[in-house]
């Protein structure tokens, strides 16, 4: 995965002046978040189904070697093959075999994440495939040569005239030469152009939402129905997941998948749920000859043995992102990872390690909304504050942050001491501030006053006033 | 029956609360100290502030400082063992008491029931007011069109919400406009606003338009951080909005300077 988190102050600081950028986040904040409370609202049992949901994907992690295991056998019985990936090189080696093997020049995708977090495009490309993004949004930052900036909408840090342009500038070779107009002509060109795309494909490639070990079936939601198409008509249909995607049963995905639509884009469910078990079988009308499921490690069993296992639970719904006032600001392609936002800052280090991901876990307030608003219930601001916790011990946290905090754990556990030192230094920023209030300037401060005042103190501190009252009562 | 039962009100025994100052109050606005003192009495509360008590050791805690956290959180609880209750101006301080000191000694024999048994007595001062001890009508008057902030860890730890509000409604002269995203953090999250100073003050900004938008001429809240942030920025731009925390209006002490205002001479 390619990790650039190092310089989020930088990258997030340029996002806030971005105008562009900012006038399309309000369409997150205004459209999602009041689309996800309606419908959560006009479901009263949405509660207990994020506990029922928290209850299945713990169940499963639980035990997940059984369900890994089941699977397999499944997936096996009805022709298919499942491939074992330690890590993203791993992945991305198995499935340039399995292009190799198939003589495969094309390939089309449906959107997948777990794809962007093994840099699978760049590897095949590489190896001379065509690879086509078909899913609109994975389409459109596949040619900007972008990286999606949000895991459920990737384009959310483009506005419609930015499509536009590049549509403008790239379509013209497939006989568009009008600028479009408006978002329903900008999808058209997108059907339009993609439609023999798919016939032509050798291999279609897509991720999973769920992968349900009781029937060894993959399900993929979709609103384009490019997922339906990826997975059919190629003759070879390759499924990369996350181990994380197992659920037992197809119950158990029913009771997420609503959680998912709902939590995601406010809907009580995407266009297209499309399952694909297996290969063509004799007598079917369609379906690919080869169906491989590729399970990806790539840190997840570290995880599943410490104390982030409940960070495995995500189903991918971009709920802890919308209502992220961080996210919110600065977008996602300010974290530098292909997971942005409060489920991004726990993932990034846990599968790209402390040192290439060290500001994520500190790019938040810790106000809780995510938690608050994540189907499964996971603990988001307590697993960003353990692993600072994890940063600190290991020595990721250096300099003026680390001697800072240090100081002043020191004097808060000596009374005494802290006592007269708060006093000296009360007092005189209090007879600094009388007149004036505030200050717009202190020294060892900066980072407060750049865009806001102090108020000044009141000039003693409530410990010397109330033993003053003390004495005179 | 216990002799309590059968004894007059008069003789009942008041609970003795000890007074969690929080360190930002104790350094910037003892006022609303005395404000949570005054509230705590007129409840009937018998009121003492421990001097043992520094801060909750959250800025340690969030900052990944576990082991310099330890002795601080030792430090509070020792120092509020005797009290009926513990109480504090502040959900985010008393949301550490009550839910990260337990979880800091899950696995400490000798400290981990002294951490369980001060997290359930600990309460913010709003919430403690409101839910435990059914604190009398306070006859106060404020002059104002005031909105309300949600601070984020009482909101969401501590479920403060109702509370403030149900309070600040006794207050004669005092309208409350609720602000859109009133539950929106204000940017401020302890050293995050000194850490990533631009993306704190673009989120600060986002909540002054939402104050600016209910017309309201006072702000208020029930944590200081919170406070000091928007108070400053609001300076910064020249609003005229005035900030107090809730507890000074309730307690009538709200006729001196605002958050940030230079003092009337």
């Amino acid at each position: 995965m390619a990790v650039k988190t190092l310089d989020f102050h930088a990258r997030a600081s340029k996002a806030i002046t971005n105008e562009s950028l900012q006038k399309s986040f309000s369409n997150l904040k205004s459209g999602f978040v009041a689309a996800r409370a309606r419908a959560v609202a006009a479901l009263p049992e949405f509660e207990a189904m994020r506990e029922a949901g928290a209850a299945i994907k713990d169940h499963t992690l639980d035990n997940l070697d059984f369900y890994l295991e089941r699977f397999e056998a499944e997936v096996t019985k009805r022709g298919g093959k499942v491939h074992w990936a330690a890590d993203a090189e791993e992945a991305r080696l198995i499935i340039r075999e399995i292009c190799a093997d198939v003589g495969a020049k094309t390939v089309v995708k449906g959107k997948s994440m777990v794809s962007e977090e093994i840099g699978l495009n760049e590897a095949l490309e590489a190896e001379g495939l065509e690879v086509l993004e078909t899913d609109a949004g994975e389409y459109i930052v596949q040619l900007a040569k972008e990286a999606p900036s949000h895991i459920v909408m990737p384009t959310v840090h483009k506005t419609t005239e930015d499509i536009a342009d590049l549509f403008q500038e790239h379509h013209r070779a497939y006989g568009f030469s009008e600028r479009a107009h408006d978002a329903a002509e900008l999808i058209a060109q997108v059907r339009t152009l993609m439609r023999d795309k798919y016939f032509a494909a050798d291999v279609g490639i897509t991720g999973a939402n769920f992968l349900i070990a009781e029937t060894g079936s993959n399900i993929i939601v979709t609103n384009e129905g490019n997922g339906d198409l990826s997975c059919t008509l190629a003759r070879v249909h390759i499924v990369t997941a996350g181990i994380e995607k197992l659920v037992p049963t197809l119950n158990d995905a029913s009771v997420l998948l609503r959680l998912l639509a709902r939590s995601a884009l406010g809907l009580e469910t995407t266009s297209y749920t499309t399952l694909s078990t297996g290969p063509r079988r004799p007598g079917d009308l369609d379906g690919p000859e080869q169906y491989h499921v590729v399970l990806v490690d790539n840190g997840r069993t570290k995880m599943l043995a410490g104390a982030f296992r409940p960070m495995l639970r995500c189903i991918r719904c971009g709920a802890c992102m919308n209502h992220c006032p961080v996210y919110l600001s600065v977008g996602g392609h300010a974290y530098g990872s292909v997971y942005p936002g409060p489920m991004g800052s726990v993932l990034t280090p846990m599968i790209a390690g402390h040192e290439k991901a060290k500001e994520l876990p500190h790019a938040c307030t810790l106000n809780g909304r995510c938690q608050q608003v994540c189907p499964v219930k996971i603990p988001l601001p307590d697993l960003l504050r353990r692993l600072r916790h994890d940063q600190w011990e290991e020595g990721f946290i250096k300099g003026k942050a680390r001697w800072g905090i240090s100081l002043w754990s020191w004097l808060a556990a000596r009374p005494a001491l802290y006592r007269i030192l708060t006093r000296l230094g009360i007092t005189v920023l209090g007879i600094a501030g009388r007149s004036r209030g505030s200050f717009t300037r202190l020294p060892l401060a900066g980072g407060w006053t750049t865009g806001r005042d102090m108020p000044a103190p009141q000039g003693t501190t409530f410990h010397a006033a109330w033993a003053k009252r003390k004495k005179r009562a | 029956m216990t002799e309590a039962d059968i004894s007059p009100p008069e003789v009942r025994k008041r609970p003795r609360v000890g007074l969690f100052v929080t360190c930002l109050v104790d350094l910037f606005r003892p006022s609303i100290g005395f404000a949570a003192v005054k509230l705590l009495e007129d409840a009937g509360c018998i009121v003492e502030v421990p001097p043992q008590q520094i801060c909750c050791g959250q800025p340690a805690y969030n900052s990944g400082d576990v082991a310099g956290t330890l002795p601080i959180a030792r430090q509070v609880i020792e120092a509020f063992a005797g009290f009926d209750y513990v109480v504090g101006p502040s959900g985010s301080c008393m949301a550490t008491l009550r839910k990260d000191y337990p979880e800091m000694f899950k696995d400490d024999a000798e400290w981990s029931g002294r951490a369980k048994a001060l997290a359930e007595r600990s309460y913010e001062l709003m919430s403690f007011l409101t839910d435990v001890i059914g604190a009398p009508p306070m006859n106060v008057r404020f002059e104002g069109k005031a909105t309300y902030h949600d601070s984020c860890s009482g909101l969401r730890t501590l479920g403060i919400k109702e509370q403030p509000r149900r309070l600040l409604s006794d207050v004669e002269g005092l309208t409350l406009t609720e602000m859109q995203d009133s539950e929106t953090c204000c940017g401020f999250g302890g050293t995050f606003c000194v850490k990533y100073p631009e993306v704190s003050v673009k989120m600060v900004s986002d909540k002054i338009g939402n104050i600016d938008m209910t017309g309201a001429d006072t702000l208020l809240g029930g944590d200081l951080g919170c406070l000091l942030n928007i108070a400053g920025r609001l300076l910064r731009l020249g609003k005229p909005v005035r900030v107090f925390h809730t507890a000074e209006v309730l307690a009538g002490m709200a006729d001196g300077a605002a958050i940030g205002e230079r003092e009337k001479s």
